[in-house]
């Protein structure tokens, strides 16, 4: 059982960085898009949908399927080959990305793409809207749960604590909130651009069970998902402490790589090292 | 209107167990209370949290239910415009609004609770139907029909009580106008409230010789466009008459309508681009030129203007 998971954790790592070359490359060809905070949250969303969600490819709208809303919407180029890959549509389709006519918008849109469960990209509306599935599975007796991943910068916006208080109230522990703590935003970090800590605190007092990790070791969010899914009571936020730009050097904690496309040059260059960094896995 | 609402909930709670109930603090005013009291576990209050009200309207929908949101007209379509935009009208959720306290009808509570945009608000996101009863009779047929209607809606709820102008077998259709008096000199078009005044101004009319037609538009989005020029056809010129202001809601709305399908003078009866104050209800809309005397004096310039070079 040890080896089998730390085998499967293995397979996760390696999954997580190849969807980064692969995210490199869809933004590299738009010449738009989110690196940043999509290689923060690799491993995450791998986790997710590799592992964790209850999900059928072949019947998205399957009624017990797990949720999972990505409310840092900005994310959605890992979200996409995380999606292609695992099967929701063809892996061809992340070539048109941010295109005319794609079904990839620049952020996710559920109409139009299979396996996003809503519509993101505002800042601040996830957890929202997560409390409102894990109500409706509650009033269902449902057994499926909802998971909302969030960027840290996002806890600026004052509707994500109306939506903790929410889930604190109705003890929503169908209910998780992950947040990619990256500890940099569009403007700089976020501890200047908007103090977060005592960021653990908060969603304690919030009435949240919180779970720290390294947002970046699959073995472990695999544990703290288990945990939080076997908790009863209140919702629990996994705090999931990451780096923006994880896996190339000169991308890692600057925000000038939140929402800039990689030249040529840095493309290699990036290329080079994300591959690297896979070989060592 | 609003304890007709209230009680109309109630109904459609038993009807229908998918219907849950959001509301933001303020049930008593809203009259949620009442379904609260009958179906609890499909109540929540979210507190004084509009944006975040609407956000769990829109995931109790992606989760199946019904959910209708109370709270008042302008924290919904103001305060919690970006989410409505977002999580409402461009992700199609199937999220009801019910904007109570439209217009000026919270008149005593001053401008910061008087409703003056919020349809021009709503008219102008995509996918949102607009609805705007004109009395308790309505307001008790539309909450089913909108439950019933698939995708999201904005109703708006008076919370004067305003004379009843319609019978128990009126039937309320989305998107269909109704001709309520016959007339070929001029068309008055009312929505909410102000059709009991578009009725009062057109008996005045004919005191003065004076036939005017009398149209309702309960539902500004989407406008009835074939029944509106088919009635404007017979008398060439319209006024306008709401509780809102005269930029962006029902007077846009035939204008546009208009400008593209059948040229004709329009005078625009509503609030001219101005706050408002506080007082009692009738003589604020009077004092803000929503009174009888304001539609028959509309309906007399717009009459000269017929014939004028477009």
């Amino acid at each position: 059982m040890e080896n089998h998971s730390k085998q499967l954790a293995l397979e996760l790592s390696r999954k997580a960085q190849e969807f980064r070359i692969k995210t490199l490359e869809m933004i590299y060809r738009a010449q738009s898009g989110h690196i940043g905070g999509s290689f923060s949250a690799a491993e995450i969303i791998t986790t997710l949908l590799f592992h964790h969600l209850r999900l059928d490819p072949t019947n998205p709208k399957w009624p017990q399927r797990d949720r999972f809303i990505l409310s840092k919407g900005h994310a959605a180029p890992m979200l996409y080959v995380a999606l292609a890959e695992r099967g929701f549509f063809p892996a061809k389709d992340l070539e048109t990305f941010r295109q005319l006519d794609s079904h990839l918008q620049g952020h996710p849109d559920r109409l139009k793409t299979r396996g996003v469960e809503m519509t993101s990209g505002v800042l601040g509306h996830g957890l929202g809207v997560g409390v409102g599935l894990a109500l409706a599975a509650k009033l269902d007796g449902s057994s499926y749960r909802v998971y909302v991943l969030l960027g840290d910068g996002e806890l600026d916006a004052g509707v994500v604590w109306e939506a903790a208080m929410a889930a604190g109230k109705y003890r929503l522990d169908n209910l998780t909130a992950i947040i990619d703590r990256n500890r940099v935003q569009l403007d700089g970090p976020t501890e200047e651009v908007m103090p977060l800590e005592p960021l653990k605190d908060k969603w304690v007092s919030f009435g949240w069970r919180v779970i720290e990790v390294d947002g970046h070791d699959a073995s472990k969010l695999m544990a703290a998902l288990e945990e939080a899914a076997s908790v009863q009571g209140p919702p629990t936020a996994i705090l999931a402490h990451t780096v923006k730009g994880k896996g190339v050097s000169f991308m890692e904690n600057d925000s000038r790589w939140h929402g800039k496309p990689p030249n040529r040059e840095e493309y290699e260059m990036a290329l080079k090292e994300l591959r690297g960094g896979l070989s060592r896995i | 209107m609003r304890k007709a609402y209230g009680e109309a909930l109630v109904d459609l709670g038993a009807a229908n167990p998918g219907v849950v109930v959001l509301d933001a603090d303020v049930s008593a005013s809203t009259q949620t209370w009442m379904f609260a009291q009958r179906y609890p576990k499909r109540f929540f209050n979210l507190g004084i949290s509009e944006a975040n009200v609407i956000n769990v309207a829109a995931g109790l929908a992606l989760g199946g239910k019904v959910p209708f949101v109370n709270t008042f007209a302008f924290l919904i379509s103001l305060r919690a415009a970006e989410q409505v935009r977002t999580c409402v009208a461009y992700s199609r959720t199937n999220v009801k609004m019910a904007a109570a306290y439209g217009g000026l009808s919270d008149s005593f509570d001053g401008p910061t609770h008087h409703s003056i945009c919020d349809l021009a608000v709503m008219r102008s996101l995509p996918n949102i139907v607009v609805l705007v009863p004109a009395d308790s009779v309505e307001v008790r047929k539309a909450v089913p029909a909108v439950a019933e209607y698939k995708g999201p809606v904005y109703l708006r709820v008076s919370r004067a009580e305003v004379p009843v102008i319609f019978d128990e077998d009126h039937r309320l259709e989305i998107g269909r106008g109704v001709v309520l008096r016959d007339g070929d000199d001029v068309t008055l078009i009312g929505t909410g409230v102000m059709v009991s005044r578009c009725l009062e101004a057109a008996k005045a009319l004919r005191k003065e010789g004076v036939k005017a037609q009398v149209l309702e538009m309960h539902t500004l989005k989407p406008l009835d466009e074939e029944m509106l020029v088919e009635n404007v056809k017979k008398t060439g010129a319209v006024v306008t008459v709401e509780e809102h202001s005269v930029i962006g809601g029902l007077g846009g709305a035939v204008a546009e309508a208009l400008t593209k399908r059948y040229p004709a003078p329009v005078e625009r009866v509503g609030v001219q681009d101005t706050f408002t104050e506080t007082g009692p209800y009738f003589p604020l809309l009077d004092k803000y030129g929503l009174g009888v005397i304001d539609v028959v004096r509309a309906a007399d310039r717009v009459m000269e203007r017929k014939g004028e070079e477009p």
